[in-house]
């Protein structure tokens, strides 16, 4: 062992034999377990996440094709240890004796579904069983819908092409039931191995070709860039977020969150290492200058220093990544039996983000000194100036300031979070020193004052003493404020974030459309939705329309490159009419019509699909609306929120300029419990209407985000862990030169409880001006943050701000004091020996 | 070495400080240690008291008994014909402050106070109206006038022993303990401190209780006691070795 290795060690040993190295390799401890524990627990609750999601896709990723799904997609799949499972979507008649009816087939193979599960009963009426695999060969599942108009039992057989097969199950849930929900006919759901000998599938049949693929997400992440830019004409691949996109905003949301704790849960441990390397720095420093005294070279000591530093980062980061692991292994337990039934496994990232926090922090922190060491001489050391050569407060920070950074870029996944981010936290440290300024004017006034009453002489003392240590108390503030603000960030995030999901998905929210309501048929469902005092039901009218011409220029499929663009040119556009503006619409330009324009051929344009066929305002878009054009001109873009389950249209137009073509009409609305009798009623009395029932989605899709909700809470949680590191390492910061002044006070004469006032007076400083800043910077960053990247409404809420203000200034010195309390029982002659 | 006039304050006959059987013990690795035996010791108003003896002997222990910074393993120590020993922390805190200033050999200055606010601290305690006045009085006499917005570190040895002593006798104390005053310093600036010591002590009269191993110093103070293995002696014209 080299001597500097041998010397580094012996020292470190020695440091945490006297005490000087616990309160550092404590904090160090901590902070690595927090940020090791949220990383672990948030990365296994993204991929759980995103397995929820896939249970509506019926597995992570899908390769959606018009034409059979090529040989080498698939075998790329199972080479990369992919399970995979191909289905076929088709419409065709489904016979049953006499009768017969339009269904959606979908064959699928016997590994179906890849992620979730199907819910099958023995009835119609049956709330059925949860099942995990696809119809055996010879047999086919139907949905309810198809099973009453056929009026087909489990048992019947029917005919499907050239093919009979035996009725095997009702199906009542298919989650990964999808597409486009005004378009499809019911479900018929047959074994793949069937399909051939129904001779249904021959050249030119339209059919949506899919291979489901699962596992792991690097697997699939893997799978996903390697076979994008691979795809042919008619090809393409989804996750669960382009597939549902009921799902995509709540997911994306979540995510982000999970990557704003992990982004505070960096700063808090950040800011809790550098504020408790502090103390440990001074004292290596004068170590250092000592064995400079004692003949060792710069190198020498430069080296030691090094390895002493990584000696420590290193066994302090590997402690609190095990501790992290075993935190996070008990947080997902308890997790996993309240909201998300098994938890994948834990991959190793957080370990090495860890371990680089722990050695990145500790070197930017010791850098500057050592560089400072460098250039002193020996006379310099032994006239002790090690401390006394000042380089700025600037240049001490900055290496630590910029690992900071790099580790919320790196943690945050978001370039505008992230630098938002580490905006606000400069204008905080800007604002703190700001405020520090004043209140050393503030105090450099009470300096003139002599209270009478003891009580408010020992406060100023207190008060003065943020002058006396200005530069100490400063970075005391800046950390205590840096804690508060990123919780505090956290707590306002979360609390938009629940309540945006809770009302985007009221208890009330349409769990039923009807479509294909006829013009006589209005007056009809309107008394029912009395009847049944069905509130908000609304009758929608639509006339369908295909885009012909954009401002006189021909529209043509093959224009657009964008998949998504193609399919909507392709398609015919439902047109609706209006008098009012939707209330969960919202104008972004242009301006709605008022009573006077109605007739006028006008039209409001969705903005999504106006930005993906470049659709501007004062365009004229010309339609073909049954054989007859239809010229009209865009007087609005509006934005649509899709996750309300509301019926909304990507084309209004105002009332009077649809007249004269031929109308159906859209309803959605929230049927009661109990109102199945009355529906049902309903449907006999109009056999044509189609009724589509989204409960079961739209539990789902709660389900899910309830289990988002919580994992947040508990995340939440934990980050407050980090948060109390930083408090305890704000608290040690100065702690030692507390002690000396508070042993030097009682020599002089002062009680205990004077000396507690003087800390108490302090500390209610420091603690109210970080409350204060860091409560309007976390207002502020909040504000950004859910208007521009999360686009959420965000509230102000008062009570929080206050709350946490007070509790701020109470807490923090009452933490100082508790830590202090220890040493005012010591006799002052010990403290004095050691000081 | 020339010899400095001696000054000394007038004594009167009330006794200021007064210990009885006083015994310091501890165990230290299983060793049980005994410091002060049965120490018995009267010091009178005024008077200057030097208590001698080799390192490690006890003195600074002795003196921080008198000075109610530790509590003794038996005995008792009466400050103007007061129980003082057997108060709480913060009685005997009360009392250091009313009536006790204090010379450390290692300065014990604030590094984050400027020589000016160490002064000041002492005065602040108490609530004194015009500390900031008698601090400057005090750091005047000291000869420290033009440095008194220096902090410790730009101040030399000698300059921040002088601040210490300017703190000690800012508050008028009526005993004034110093535990190894001139330790710290070369021997020059040491004589300059002692001069000063004596010299502001004499103009306020204070009970001085001094505790060295510096036979010269000892030498200028009225009474000398030397310490040796947990007991006290009086000592009549010391040598100087």
């Amino acid at each position: 062992m080299s001597l500097s290795v041998r010397l580094a060690w012996t020292q470190t040993l020695s440091l945490w034999h006297s005490g000087a190295l616990r309160v550092l390799v404590f904090s160090l401890v901590l902070a690595v377990t927090a940020i090791s524990a949220i990383g672990f627990f948030t990365q296994r609750v993204e991929t759980a996440l995103n397995q929820q999601g896939g249970l509506l896709l019926g597995g992570d990723l899908a390769v959606i094709a018009d034409h059979a799904i090529p040989d080498a997609l698939l075998n790329r799949a199972e080479k990369q240890g992919l399970a995979t499972a191909k289905t076929y979507e088709f419409s065709s008649m489904v016979v049953f004796g006499e009768s017969s009816q339009l269904a959606e087939i979908k064959a699928v193979e016997q590994a179906f579904p890849l992620r979730g599960d199907l819910t099958l009963g023995k009835n119609t009426f049956d709330q059925g069983k949860v099942v995990k695999n696809a119809p055996k060969s010879g047999a086919v599942w139907v949905e309810p819908r198809l099973a009453n108009l056929l009026n087909i039992k489990v048992g019947d057989v029917v005919e499907v092409g050239e093919r009979k097969l035996h009725v095997g199950a009702i199906l009542v849930r298919e989650p990964s039931r999808g597409g486009d929900m005004f378009g499809f006919a019911p479900r018929l759901m047959m074994n793949a191995a069937d399909l051939p000998s129904t001779k249904l599938i021959q050249y030119g049949s339209r059919v949506k070709y899919q291979l489901l693929l699962a596992a792991s997400p690097q697997k699939i992440n893997q799978y996903y860039v390697q076979t994008k830019p691979l795809l042919s004409r008619g090809e393409k691949i989804q996750d669960v977020r382009n597939a549902r996109p009921e799902i995509k905003s709540a997911l994306d949301k979540a995510q982000q969150f999970l990557g704003l704790s992990a982004m505070v849960s960096v700063i808090l441990a950040m800011v809790a290492m550098l504020l408790s390397s502090l103390p440990y720095i001074k004292q290596s420093l004068d170590t250092f200058a000592l064995m400079r005294c004692f003949g060792a070279s710069k190198s020498t000591v430069l080296q030691v220093l090094a390895i002493q530093t990584i000696l420590i980062a290193f066994f302090s980061a590997l402690l609190g990544v095990l501790l992290g692991f075993i935190a996070q292994f008990g947080l997902a337990k308890l997790a996993g039996s309240l909201f998300l039934e098994t938890l994948p496994p834990a991959s190793s990232t957080p370990v090495f983000i860890g371990l680089a926090a722990s050695i990145a922090m500790m070197f930017a922190v010791v850098l500057p000194h050592a560089w400072q060491m460098r250039n002193l001489t020996a006379m310099n050391i032994l006239r002790r100036e090690t401390l006394a050569q000042p380089i700025s407060a600037q240049a001490k920070f900055l290496p630590a300031a910029l690992v900071m950074c790099a580790m919320v870029f790196w943690q945050a996944r978001d370039v505008k979070l992230a630098a938002s981010t580490i905006v606000a936290l400069v204008l905080l440290c800007v604002a703190i020193v700001g405020l520090s300024y004043v209140l050393v004017t503030v105090a450099n006034r009470l300096f003139m004052l002599s209270p009478k009453s003891q009580v408010l002489n020992d406060m100023k003392l207190g008060v003065l003493g943020l002058k006396r240590r200005f530069g100490l108390s400063t970075v005391q503030m800046i950390g205590f404020s840096m804690g508060l603000m990123v919780l505090m960030l956290l707590a306002l995030i979360r609390g938009d974030l629940i309540r945006n999901w809770q009302a985007s998905l009221p208890i009330d929210a349409p769990n039923r459309f009807i479509i294909n309501i006829q013009p006589s048929q209005i007056n009809g469902v309107k008394q029912f939705f009395e009847k049944q005092e069905i509130k908000g039901g609304s009758i929608f009218p639509m006339v369908r329309g295909r885009l012909i011409s954009k401002n006189g220029k021909d529209i043509s499929t093959t224009q657009w490159q964008d998949e998504r663009a193609k399919h909507l040119a392709e398609r015919e556009f439902n047109l609706s009419w209006a008098a009012q503006m939707q209330s969960d619409n919202q104008l972004l330009s242009g301006r709605w019509w008022t009573p006077n324009e109605y007739g006028k051929p006008y039209l409001s344009i969705e903005q999504d699909l106006a930005k993906t066929l470049g659709i501007q305002l004062g365009d004229k878009l010309l339609f073909d609306v049954a054989g007859d054009p239809l010229m009209l001109t865009v007087t609005s873009l509006r934005k649509v929120d899709w996750d309300t389950m509301r019926a909304n249209f990507f084309a209004v137009t105002p009332p009077g300029v649809l007249d004269n073509y031929s109308a159906n009409y859209i309803s959605s609305f929230h049927l009661p419990i109990g109102a199945d009798g009355a529906m049902n009623q309903l449907i006999r009395s109009y056999p044509n209407l189609t009724v589509i029932d989204v409960a079961a989605l739209m539990q789902q899709v709660r389900g899910i985000m309830q289990k988002m909700s919580s994992t947040i809470e508990y995340v939440f949680a934990f980050s407050l862990l980090a948060g109390l590191a930083v408090l305890y390492a704000a608290l040690i910061a100065t702690r030692e030169e507390r002690i000396a002044e508070a042993t030097l006070m009682r020599v002089f004469g002062a009680s205990r409880r004077q000396v507690s006032i003087t800390y108490v007076a302090e500390f209610a400083c420091i603690g109210l001006v970080s409350a204060l800043i860091a409560t309007i910077a976390a207002n502020l960053l909040a504000y950004f943050i859910s208007a521009q990247i999360l686009n959420i409404p965000f509230q102000f809420n008062a009570t929080l701000a206050f709350g946490i203000t007070l509790i701020a200034a109470f807490i923090i010195p009452v933490a100082a004091w508790l830590g202090l309390r220890g040493f005012l029982n010591v006799p002052a002659r010990q403290l004095l020996n050691s000081i | 070495m020339q010899q400095s006039p001696v000054m000394q304050t007038k004594i009167s006959q009330t006794t200021i400080i007064q210990a009885q059987n006083l015994t310091y013990e501890f165990i230290s690795h299983d060793n049980h240690i005994q410091v002060l035996r049965d120490l018995n010791l009267s010091i009178l108003q005024g008077e200057q008291i030097a208590i001698i003896g080799s390192s490690g002997s006890g003195k600074s222990t002795l003196l921080s008994l008198l000075a109610g910074l530790d509590i003794p393993s038996s005995g008792s120590v009466q400050i103007q014909n007061n129980a003082f020993s057997s108060l709480d922390e913060d009685g005997r805190a009360a009392v250091r402050a009313k009536s006790m200033g204090f010379i450390f050999q290692s300065f014990q200055l604030l590094p984050s106070l400027t020589a000016l606010e160490n002064v000041m601290l002492p005065l602040q305690l108490k609530s004194q109206p015009n500390a900031k006045e008698l601090s400057l009085e005090a750091l005047d006499k000291v000869g420290l006038s033009a440095r008194v917005e220096h902090y410790p570190k730009q101040l030399s040895g000698g300059e921040q022993q002088r601040v210490a002593i300017a703190r000690a006798f800012a508050t008028q104390p009526a005993i004034l303990f110093a535990d190894e005053p001139t330790g710290n310093l070369d021997k020059a600036t040491g004589q300059i401190i002692i001069e000063l010591l004596f010299k502001m002590n004499m103009e306020a009269g204070t009970t001085l209780v001094l505790v060295t191993h510096d036979v010269h110093l000892a030498n200028r103070c009225q009474r000398q006691l030397k310490l040796e293995n947990g007991v006290l002696t009086e000592q009549t014209g010391l040598v100087i070795a």
